[in-house]
C-alpha cells in the first residue's frame, strides 16, 4: 500500500465506453509525487505526437496529489490536464472545492480519459462502483444545472465537475466547473471533453486514505492550523479575498484596463474588494480544508439580470471590470455568473471581449462584422459577446478560438495588441511596468498565465525599471509555485499570508512515510518545468524563442496613463531577459532544453525522443 | 464544552469532519464523522452546519439502553451491548449520529472538542467558554 495515496488509476476508454482499473505505480508517486507531476508524465507519455487536441487521440488527466484530502491548509485542490486546444501544446488547469479529496476517498488518485463517445456520458464513481453513464439529459445545460441536476439524482454527497455548453461547443477557452462556482479553467479543458462528449464526472468516496503515521499527521496539522490561527495576514487576507488585490495592482500600475492598453482604472474602487463586500454582501466559501476561504458567494443583481455567483476573485475583476471598462461590481457579477454557467474561463474571455472592443473601437472591425456596436464599459454588449461566442455564432465562432486566431484574421495592427502569449490569452497583470511579470508570461508553460510565477511582487520590492536579476527570480518561483499543485494543496496561504512552505513538507514525510525536503520538491517541479517544454517542441511545429514573445504593444506603446505612464519594455531588454532566462535554465539561445539538461535532470528518455530537434 | 453553531460563518472546509475523524478514529475520512456539513447551493447559497448537542434523544431511543450518559454529560455507545439497529440514528434531531459501512456501531459525538479546536471560522465555538473563541475577521 501506498501511503498518502489512494493507489488506483482510473482508465476510462470512451470510445469501447469501458472503465479499467490500474495500481498506482509507485515509482510514479515517488518521482512524480502527485497532482500536476502525475498530469505533466502522463501527458508526455501518453498523448500521441502530433494529436489533435479536439480529436480521439488527446486525452485528458485528472490528478490528485499526496495532501489532497489531507488535514492541510487548502488540501482540496486537484489537477487537470491535457494537450490544449488554445495553444497546441501543454495544457493543465488547478482547481479547488472538494472534487479532489473525494476523489481520493473513493480510491482514485488519478483519472485518465482517452477516446471519444458517439453519445453524452458522464462518468459515475461511487467508491468501487464506477459506470459511463448516460449524459443526455445534461447536455446543452448550464454548469449551474448540470451540477443541481446530478446531484439531484444521485445525492448531495457527491461531488461534480461538469463542462457546460461552451465546453460542448468546443470553445477553446472553456474550463471544467464544480461546487459552483470553483473551476479548471484554463487551456480550454472543458473543450477537449466536449470533444470526447464526457459533459461531468461525479463522485462520492467514503474510504479511508492510507497515512503513514496517522497520530503524527494530526499533529502537524493541528500545528499548521494553530500557526495559521495567529498569522496576523489571515484578518487581513480573508474578508475581501483575492479581490482585495485590486487597489495594489492599481498602485503599482498593473490592473488590465481597456485590452491592457492601460494599467490603470480610474474607477477601480468601484469595483474593488471593498465594493464587493458592500454591494454584493456575499458569505465566504471555500475549499477543503481552507482556512482563508476566497470564494465570496452572493446573488449578483444588476440591470442585467440576477444570479448567483461565486466571486467575482481577482481575475474575474480584472478582465471584466477593468478590462471592459465597466465599473459597476453588480455587472462584473452578472457577468461573471454567465460565463461560469456557459463554462468558459473568466479570464479568457474578458481577454477576447476587450480585445474585440479595442478592434472596434480602432476601426479593426466593423459593426456589419459584429452585427452590433461595441465599446468599452457597454455591459450589455459584453453580454451579448459573451453568448455568441459559447453558441459561436456570427463574430463569436471566430472569437472562439481566442485572440490570436482572431487578430490573424483582423490584421497586423490587430495582432500587436492581442493579448496572449503561445495562444492563451494574458491574465490580471498589465506588464509594461513590470519586467519580471513579462517574463513570467512570456515563459510560462501553458501561455500567459500569471500563478506559476507571480513574479510582480518582485518587480515591486527591487524596481520595477530593473531587468537585472529578474530571470532568477522567475525561475526561482516557477519551481516553487507548481509544488503546491503537485501536493494537491493551495498556494494562497504562502503567497498572500506569508505561511512558511516548510510546513508542507514536513507534512508530507508522516502522509507518505518518506522524508522529502523542500529542496526536494523543488528538483522534481524544475524536471516537469522542462519536460512540459519538451512537449511544446514536440507538439508545436517550429517551437522555441519565437513563441515567448509577448505582444508587440509591450515594446511598441507606453502606458497612456496612471503610475505607469510612459512605461514600456523596449525590444532589446525584452531579448535581455529572455537571454537570461534561457541561459540560466541551461537553455540554448533559442529557448530549447538542451540534451544535457535533460539528462541531468533524469529525463533521459525525454532527450532520446527529440534527439534531431533538441541541441547536444 | 458546550458546542454552539454560527452556521452564517460557515465557509464549508470541512476541517471539522476531518478532526472528528482523526481524532475519533485517527484516520482521514471526513464520512467517519459525528458532523454533518450541508451546503445548500445554488440557492440559498449557503451551509448548514449540524452537530451534537448532547440532548439525549439517542439514548431515550436506544431498545438496549447501551447509551449512557457520563459524568461529563457526554452520551457515549456502548460497541459491546450494541446491536447496530440503527434506531438512535433514527432518533438524532440533529442527524449527526452517522452509520459507515465499515462498522456496525453509529458514529456518536465525543465531545473531544477538535472540531471547536480547528474549526477556522469559529463556526463551531464552545458556549461554555473552556475552550478559547479564535479571532474573527
Ligand atoms: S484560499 Fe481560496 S483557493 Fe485557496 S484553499 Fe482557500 S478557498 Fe481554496
Ligand atoms: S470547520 Fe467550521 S467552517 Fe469548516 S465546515 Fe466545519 S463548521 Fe464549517
Amino acid at each position: 500500500m501506498l501511503n498518502g495515496y489512494a493507489g488506483t488509476i482510473l482508465e476510462v476508454d470512451l470510445t469501447r465506453g469501458a472503465v479499467r482499473k490500474e495500481p498506482l505505480p509507485e515509482k510514479l508517486a515517488r518521482e512524480w509525487i502527485g497532482g500536476r507531476g502525475f498530469v505533466a508524465k502522463t501527458l508526455w507519455d501518453r498523448v500521441p505526437a502530433g494529436a489533435d487536441p479536439l480529436g480521439p487521440d488527446n486525452i485528458v488527466v485528472v490528478a490528485a496529489g499526496p495532501l489532497t484530502g489531507a488535514p492541510s491548509l487548502g488540501a482540496g485542490r486537484v489537477h487537470f490536464g491535457a494537450k490544449s486546444p488554445a495553444t497546441g501544446g501543454y495544457g493543465d488547469a488547478n482547481m479547488g472545492g472538494h472534487f479532489g479529496p473525494e476523489l481520493k476517498q473513493a480510491g482514485y488518485d488519478m483519472i485518465v480519459v482517452t477516446g471519444r463517445s458517439d453519445e453524452p456520458k458522464y462518468l459515475f464513481i461511487d467508491d468501487d462502483r464506477v459506470e459511463l453513464r448516460d449524459a443526455s439529459h445534461l447536455w446543452g445545460l448550464g454548469t449551474m444545472k448540470a451540477e443541481e441536476t446530478l446531484k439531484k439524482e444521485l445525492g448531495e454527497e457527491f461531488q461534480v465537475a461538469t463542462i457546460g455548453p461552451a465546453g460542448e461547443k468546443l470553445v477553446n477557452y472553456a474550463c471544467v466547473s464544480h461546487d459552483f462556482g470553483r473551476q479548471a479553467g484554463r487551456t480550454g479543458i472543458g473543450a477537449v471533453l466536449g470533444s470526447k462528449k464526457l459533459k461531468a464526472f461525479a463522485v462520492r468516496g467514503t474510504k479511508t486514505i492510507p497515512l503513514a503515521d496517522p497520530a503524527a499527521v494530526w499533529a502537524k496539522g493541528q500545528e499548521m492550523y494553530r500557526a495559521v490561527f495567529d498569522n496576523p495576514g489571515m484578518a487581513q487576507w480573508t474578508p475581501e479575498g483575492t479581490a482585495g488585490v485590486v487597489n495594489w495592482a492599481n498602485e503599482v500600475g498593473a490592473f488590465p484596463t481597456r485590452n491592457f492598453s492601460s494599467s490603470y482604472f480610474t474607477e477601480h474602487e468601484e469595483i474593488n474588494g471593498h465594493a464587493l463586500i458592500e454591494k454584493l454582501k456575499p458569505i465566504s466559501k471555500g475549499c477543503q480544508g481552507c482556512p482563508t476561504p476566497c470564494g465570496k458567494y452572493s446573488t449578483a443583481k444588476s440591470r442585467l439580470g440576477e444570479a448567483p455567483v461565486e466571486g467575482p476573485e481577482y481575475e474575474t475583476v480584472a478582465l471584466l471590470g477593468g478590462n471592459l471598462g465597466l465599473d459597476h461590481i453588480e455587472e462584473v457579477a452578472y457577468l461573471n455568473h454567465v460565463i461560469d454557467d456557459l463554462g468558459l474561463d473568466t479570464i479568457s474571455t474578458g481577454a477576447v471581449v476587450g480585445f474585440a472592443m479595442e478592434c472596434y473601437q480602432k476601426g479593426l472591425l466593423s459593426k456589419e462584422e459584429v452585427g452590433r456596436e461595441l465599446a468599452f464599459g457597454d455591459a450589455e454588449a459584453a453580454l451579448w459577446l459573451i453568448r455568441k461566442i459559447a453558441a459561436r455564432e456570427g463574430i463569436g465562432d471566430l472569437l472562439a478560438h481566442g485572440v490570436k486566431k482572431a487578430g490573424e484574421e483582423f490584421g497586423p495592427i490587430a495582432q500587436a495588441i492581442a493579448p496572449h502569449v503561445k495562444g492563451l490569452e494574458l491574465s490580471g497583470y498589465e506588464f509594461r511596468n513590470a519586467p519580471a511579470m513579462m517574463l513570467a508570461y512570456a515563459t510560462c508553460d501553458i501561455g500567459a498565465h500569471h500563478n506559476r510565477a507571480w513574479a510582480i511582487t518582485y518587480d515591486v520590492q527591487v524596481g520595477q525599471d530593473k531587468v537585472e536579476g529578474k530571470a532568477q527570480k522567475v525561475i526561482e518561483l516557477q519551481h516553487v509555485r507548481p509544488i503546491f499543485d503537485h501536493l494537491g494543496v493551495c498556494r494562497l496561504q504562502w503567497v498572500e499570508i506569508g505561511f512558511d512552505y516548510n510546513h508542507y513538507s514536513a507534512l508530507l514525510k508522516p502522509v507518505v512515510g518518506r522524508d522529502y525536503t523542500w529542496d526536494d520538491l523543488m528538483a522534481v517541479s524544475e524536471k516537469v518545468w522542462n519536460l512540459n517544454r519538451c512537449f511544446n517542441v514536440r507538439e508545436i511545429p517550429g517551437f522555441g524563442r519565437s513563441w515567448d514573445y509577448p505582444p508587440a504593444r509591450t515594446w511598441q506603446d507606453p502606458v497612456p496613463d496612471g503610475p505607469a505612464k510612459g512605461k514600456f519594455i523596449p525590444r532589446e531588454r525584452v531579448e535581455t531577459l529572455l537571454d537570461d532566462y534561457y541561459r540560466l535554465r541551461g537553455w540554448s539561445a533559442d529557448g530549447l532544453p538542451t540534451r544535457r539538461k535533460l539528462e541531468a535532470l533524469g529525463l533521459g528518455e525525454v532527450a532520446a525522443a527529440l534527439a534531431d530537434r533538441l541541441p547536444g | 464544552m458546550k458546542i454552539g453553531l454560527r452556521e452564517d460563518r460557515c465557509s464549508g472546509c470541512l476541517v471539522c469532519q476531518t478532526a472528528c475523524s482523526l481524532s475519533l478514529f485517527k484516520e482521514l475520512n471526513p464520512k467517519k464523522s459525528a458532523i454533518v456539513i450541508e451546503p445548500r447551493f445554488p440557492t440559498p447559497g449557503n451551509y448548514a452546519v449540524h452537530a451534537c448537542d448532547q440532548c439525549g434523544e439517542c439514548a431515550t431511543a436506544c431498545p438496549v439502553g447501551c447509551i449512557e450518559k457520563g459524568d461529563d454529560g457526554v452520551y457515549r455507545i456502548d460497541a459491546e451491548s450494541c446491536t447496530g439497529c440503527l434506531v438512535c440514528v433514527e432518533a438524532c434531531p440533529q442527524k449527526v449520529m452517522r452509520v459507515h459501512s465499515s462498522r456496525e456501531v453509529p458514529i456518536k459525538c465525543t465531545l473531544c472538542g477538535d472540531c471547536i479546536r480547528y474549526c477556522p471560522r469559529s463556526a463551531i465555538y464552545d458556549v461554555d467558554g473552556d475552550i478559547a473563541e479564535k479571532r474573527w475577521y
